[in-house]
């Protein structure tokens, strides 16, 4: 600060205090907007890469058949469509997003997703973010509900080690219980962790194998999509 | 992992303040990032000084104040700051705790020079 030259006055602080984000939040307040508009329930779905996401997806669809009518996001770093030509085959519209490499979706990734689904005809909308624990969780999307599935085998400590995600979840899946026997999984500890970050998360153990727990996620739900038919805020 | 589209917002967000006060010039820019959000501040330095090539930006100084992590125990009222990872209560043990800081992540403030 002391090499201010002559030609320029003393520096002046000029105080901020902006969310870093806040141009991402922008839109995805633009994004809920536009949902709520059309009675869409969204769900931001965030896991690490293999946790079960479109097993998840195409269990959920599965047990609604027929009550209520599905749309799907699939975010991807990579052009592959593998995980969307799984929803499509299920009957439901499907929208990839490849992020081009980005470890995340963002608000404005999503609003191109939302103009290319027809949310007149949806009840749902699930958002199958980019497989990773650390960036989806800094980006607000527009969706109602940030779910979190964790599975077994990625190990008991992942709280710990991701706390950031934990603390913005609104559900959390424990899916692969099937292999508690055979993966040293301590629930304890983990459910430990998971209390200290978020106090009383929704937490639905599952196995998307053996259909285990899956109903009463399923019932949670259709609670939330009737609240939203009804006009109630998520 | 996702610092490129970070620091492409704190450019945007101080140029936005910078252009409003009428500076020449950004030398310096006030971070304050709690420790529960993932960011890093090496990898904010390396696209800031890319990014910020050619704008009244350019070769500002990057400052990163890191606000640690504080813990409310619901059981005991002890209050303690996170050092490494998550722990539960030191005082009682337990594990009812409550994140009363540590998220934070803004742009506090930014120093100008004015033609």
């Amino acid at each position: 600060m002391s090499s201010t030259s002559p030609t320029h006055s003393t520096p002046q602080r000029v105080p901020v205090i902006e969310k870093i984000l806040s141009a991402n939040d922008q839109v995805a307040a633009l994004n809920r907007a536009l949902l709520d508009e059309h009675r869409v329930l969204a769900i931001n779905l965030m896991a690490s890469p293999g946790a079960g996401k479109t097993s998840f997806i195409l269990a959920t669809i599965q047990a609604l058949a027929g009550r209520a009518r599905i749309g799907v996001v699939e975010g991807d770093t990579a052009p592959v469509t593998i995980d969307a030509d799984k929803v499509i085959a299920a009957g439901m519209p499907a929208v990839q997003i490849n992020t081009g490499g980005d470890c995340h979706l963002d608000a404005v990734m999503l609003r191109d997703g939302l103009h290319q689904l027809p949310l007149d005809d949806l009840d749902l909308l699930v958002i199958e973010n980019v497989g990773n624990l650390v960036c989806p969780a800094a980006f607000d999307l527009g969706a109602h509900l940030s779910v979190l599935i964790a599975s077994v085998p990625e190990g008991d400590d992942k709280p710990y080690k991701y706390p950031a995600i934990y603390r913005g979840v609104d559900v959390l899946i424990i899916n692969k219980i099937d292999l508690l026997p055979y993966v040293r999984f301590n629930m304890d500890y983990f459910r430990q962790g998971v209390e200290m970050l978020n106090p009383g998360l929704v937490t639905f153990p599952v196995s998307c194998s053996s259909g285990e727990g899956l109903a009463g996620w399923i019932a949670w739900l259709e609670g939330k999509l009737k609240a939203k038919r009804d006009g109630e805020p998520a | 992992m996702h610092e490129l589209a970070v620091t492409e917002s704190i450019l945007n967000i101080a140029l936005k303040h910078a252009q409003q006060a009428g500076a020449s010039r950004v030398t310096d820019l006030h971070l304050v990032i709690g420790r529960l959000s993932s960011i890093i501040d090496d990898s904010i330095q390396f696209y800031w000084d890319m990014i910020s090539e050619n704008t009244i930006c350019q070769g500002a100084r990057l400052h990163f104040q890191r606000v640690p992590a504080q813990m409310l125990c619901l059981n005991c009222g002890h209050t303690f700051t996170l050092e490494s990872e998550l722990t539960p209560c030191p005082t009682c043990k337990s594990a009812q705790v409550k994140v009363t800081s540590g998220e934070q992540f803004y742009l506090d403030s930014i120093e100008i020079e004015k033609p």
